[in-house]
């Protein structure tokens, strides 16, 4: 291994942190989707819950959330942040063993959540079910995050700082005290794994939302604007659309997006004016996420003829335009007319996939093959077809997943609200639950689908990683598909 | 919410919405811009252009606060200021609910004003009643009202409490807490097994007979208070019969010895601040005549 990094080790750049990651990210990705597939399977088929309490659903729906987040998610926003704030920087990371600090310590974050929360150690926040120990590491790696990468910002040798920069930074500060102030918690003894908010009641409930939207949209929003504000423009080679809408988009998004987590408790014990509040933020977030989309689908014109031939350059504009669905989708359901009909219901689990899978999974996937034929000192990835097939199997078993949960909860809602003439509910829940079984079957297909391209991707990969092999020969048209 | 939190909300509001309304309009650049024109920064061979702001998107962002700005005048949300039309949504439930009460009132007081006894087997009562009672008590006792583990069958002829229409309508307002307390450290293992010989044989069933005379003494000790001299239970405490074979934790020779040893803590909530008045009535009635069919 000593031997292979040396070779690989670049004059200016540490690759090797990146290389780390961004082997981790794969490697996270499918332990997190196969996790995400045997719980979608479980709730078609309860008998694989296997009465036993490990691999219940309730233990393992944290385990895929933290993972596909926090482990595939959080490695490839490593890896990117990492590489991009070199390379538009022109300075090497300011640290070697700080950043080696993060990589393992990452690692152990994401071991320690895989162990205590199938043996059910849980604050049961969502998104935050991580026990106090695990809370305090969390916070250590992060702080060191935080100054590898504004100390590399500081001693940049470019002028300005490129608006990737921008989003890897607000990413960083805002999870920072997002984690902070959420996970504040007392332990009921110091060699107990367990702890309880300081929090209670609706407080407990609104600081609870107000970082896991932000959970929303500072990890898995700015961090991965971050990650497109570079790949994009590098894998079409033209120049970012507007510079201006950057800076308008940006100071908007970071700006409106903390204001929007009461929009997930509607029709609650949370006072009128903060779901007000919530629901008018969210509405005026629309045109500031739609930036991003527009600078990242706008960058390509002048080279659409790309996606004819470049399989990664389709899942970034794919990716893009998920992004822009849920970024409409999102706005729509935080209206309390739409939201009495979706809350609750499959509906937001779809929305959450199409904002996951659609635009986050791809856009790192995208950006990975870009980035590890770099990594390894290679021209290109070991096959350019088998990064296509990939491509088609996230694409279909994305509109599998949306499809079918959007059917789902569009059915729920109006079951659920249905009455008779008498005045009595025309379903009780359970008819609801039957009604919805065709959906998590398809589901269960959709995630299969999605998760067997990760296989893909790890054989491509692998590959890719050998020196001994040769990259096959480009497709003259990469998947005329 | 104190008059300081309240201008901090509106403080907070009005800087957020303000600032955003500025960085969009001192960014707007109406020229149109000549395509190839870059702003000059090159990031690792990435250069960006200084295009102007969509004008579709700048207006769609101008719209979006323009609405938000309305709704913050109409509706609650700018700290204590209630808006203009004072809306709550503790007032739009209410109306919701008065609304529906005014649309059925007139069909259910109708069943209101008739004895339970009387209304059991109209086929509409049974209709809504079962309705109700799919939504609100088939979680427990089953679709099929048959019950299961710890939650009694409403079929058949065996009510702990009693089934005529009034205690079931008591049930049903005001919930149920059994009470059975745990007999182990008392009666001691011996007490325990004897006394469940005992009730063995009290249902005609194969027992020990020298246990069950030792258990005989037990029950007449310590279990007569509620079940009675004769095992037959006491509806007004809730204490079932033991010689009908009907076992609401299961009839087992162990689950007895241990209903027995650890004690029964049944609980059937109260349904008086969820249905009203009339809902209960209806849903009596169906109960009622569930084994009446």
């Amino acid at each position: 291994m000593s031997e292979l990094n040396s070779a690989l080790e670049h004059p200016t750049y540490n690759y090797k942190v990146v290389r780390q990651f961004a082997v981790m990210t794969v490697v996270w990705g499918i332990v997190g989707m196969l996790v995400g597939v045997l719980i979608a399977a479980q709730l078609a088929w309860p008998a694989l819950n296997f009465d036993l309490p490990w691999v219940h659903f309730g233990r393992l729906r944290p385990l895929h959330t933290n993972a596909v987040i926090f482990a595939f998610g959080g490695s490839a926003l490593f890896a990117t942040s990492y590489y991009v704030v070199q390379r538009t920087c022109q300075v090497r990371l300011i640290s070697d063993k700080l950043a080696a600090i993060t990589f393992w310590g990452w690692q152990l974050v994401i071991v320690s959540a895989a162990i205590t929360l199938p043996l059910g150690l849980t604050t049961s926040k969502e998104y935050a079910e991580l026990e106090w120990p695990i809370d305090l590491l969390i916070t250590v790696i992060w702080v060191l995050y935080a100054i590898v990468f504004f100390g590399t910002i500081a001693k940049r040798k470019a002028d300005h700082i490129y608006v990737a920069n921008w989003f890897f930074g607000s990413f960083i500060i805002a999870v920072a005290v997002l984690h902070i102030i959420n996970s504040l918690e007392m332990p009921i003894a110091l060699n107990m794994f367990k702890s309880y908010s300081i929090y209670a009641g609706t407080v407990d409930a609104m600081v609870q939302w107000w970082y896991g939207h932000n959970a929303v949209g500072f990890f898995l929003t700015a961090g991965f604007l971050g990650m497109m504000y570079y790949f994009v423009p590098k894998q079409a080679e033209r120049p970012i659309y507007s510079y201006r809408l950057s800076i308008v988009h940006f100071w908007a998004l970071v700006a409106v997006y903390i204001w929007a987590g009461p929009h997930h408790l509607h029709y609650t014990a949370l006072p009128d004016w903060a779901q007000s509040l919530g629901m008018v933020m969210s509405l005026i977030l629309l045109a500031p996420s739609w930036g991003g989309m527009i600078n990242g689908m706008m960058t390509l014109s002048g080279a659409w003829h790309k996606l004819r031939t470049d399989p990664i350059l389709r899942f970034l504009v794919v990716s893009l335009s998920f992004y822009g669905m849920s970024t409409f989708e999102g706005p729509m359901m935080s209206i309390k007319t739409v939201n009495s009909l979706s809350h609750y219901t499959d509906w937001t689990i779809g929305h959450v996939h199409s904002g996951a899978l659609g635009w986050v999974a791809m856009i790192s996937i995208g950006s990975m093959y870009h980035l590890i034929p770099i990594l390894f000192g290679r021209e290109r990835m070991y096959s350019i077809s088998l990064i296509n097939a990939h491509f088609w199997m996230s694409t279909i078993g994305t509109v599998l997943y949306i499809a079918s949960m959007w059917v789902n909860g569009i059915l729920q809602g109006l079951m659920w609200r249905a009455y008779n003439q008498d005045g009595t509910l025309t379903y009780s829940f359970v008819e609801t639950v039957a009604a919805s079984y065709p959906g998590y079957v398809v589901r269960v297909i959709g995630g299969a689908i999605f998760f067997s391209g990760m296989l893909l991707m790890a054989y491509n990969v692998y590959m890719t990683s050998r020196k001994d092999i040769e990259p096959q020969a480009a497709p003259a048209v990469a998947g005329a598909a | 919410m104190a008059s300081f939190w309240s201008y901090w909300v509106i403080v907070l509001t009005v800087v957020t919405i303000v600032g955003i309304t500025w960085i969009l309009f001192a960014n707007r650049k109406r020229e149109v811009q000549p395509q190839e024109k870059t702003t000059g920064h090159v990031y690792d061979g990435i250069e960006e252009f200084d295009n102007p702001l969509p004008a579709w998107w700048f207006y769609m962002f101008v719209i979006t606060i323009v609405w938000g700005i309305g709704y913050l005048i109409i509706y609650p949300g700018m700290g204590n200021f209630p808006g203009v039309i004072g809306w709550t949504q503790l007032g739009q439930y209410e109306q919701n609910v008065a609304a529906a009460d005014e649309k059925y009132r007139d069909m259910r007081d109708r069943y209101l004003a008739l004895p339970v006894e009387e209304i059991a087997m109209d086929p509409a009562v049974r209709k809504m009643g079962m309705r109700m009672f799919a939504n609100n008590c088939a979680q427990c006792h089953g679709a099929d009202a048959k019950g299961a583990y710890g939650f009694p069958n409403l079929t058949d002829d065996d009510w702990i409490y009693g089934g005529d229409a009034a205690t079931i309508q008591a049930t049903v307002i005001n919930g149920r807490q059994a009470a059975m307390p745990a007999w182990g450290d008392i009666i001691g293992d011996k007490g325990v097994k004897d006394v469940t010989q005992y009730l063995l044989r009290l249902n005609g069933r194969d027992a020990n007979a020298a246990q069950a005379d030792a258990g005989e003494t037990v029950f007449k000790t310590y279990c007569v208070a509620c079940h009675g001299p004769d095992a037959t239970g006491n509806p007004m405490m809730g204490a079932p019969n033991l010689t009908n074979g009907v076992w609401l934790y299961g009839g087992s020779e162990e689950q007895i010895a241990q209903t027995v040893r650890a004690g029964r803590n049944g609980a059937m909530p109260a349904f008086k601040d969820t249905l009203s008045e009339d809902k209960i009535h209806i849903l009596t009635a169906y109960v009622y005549g569930l084994n009446k069919q």
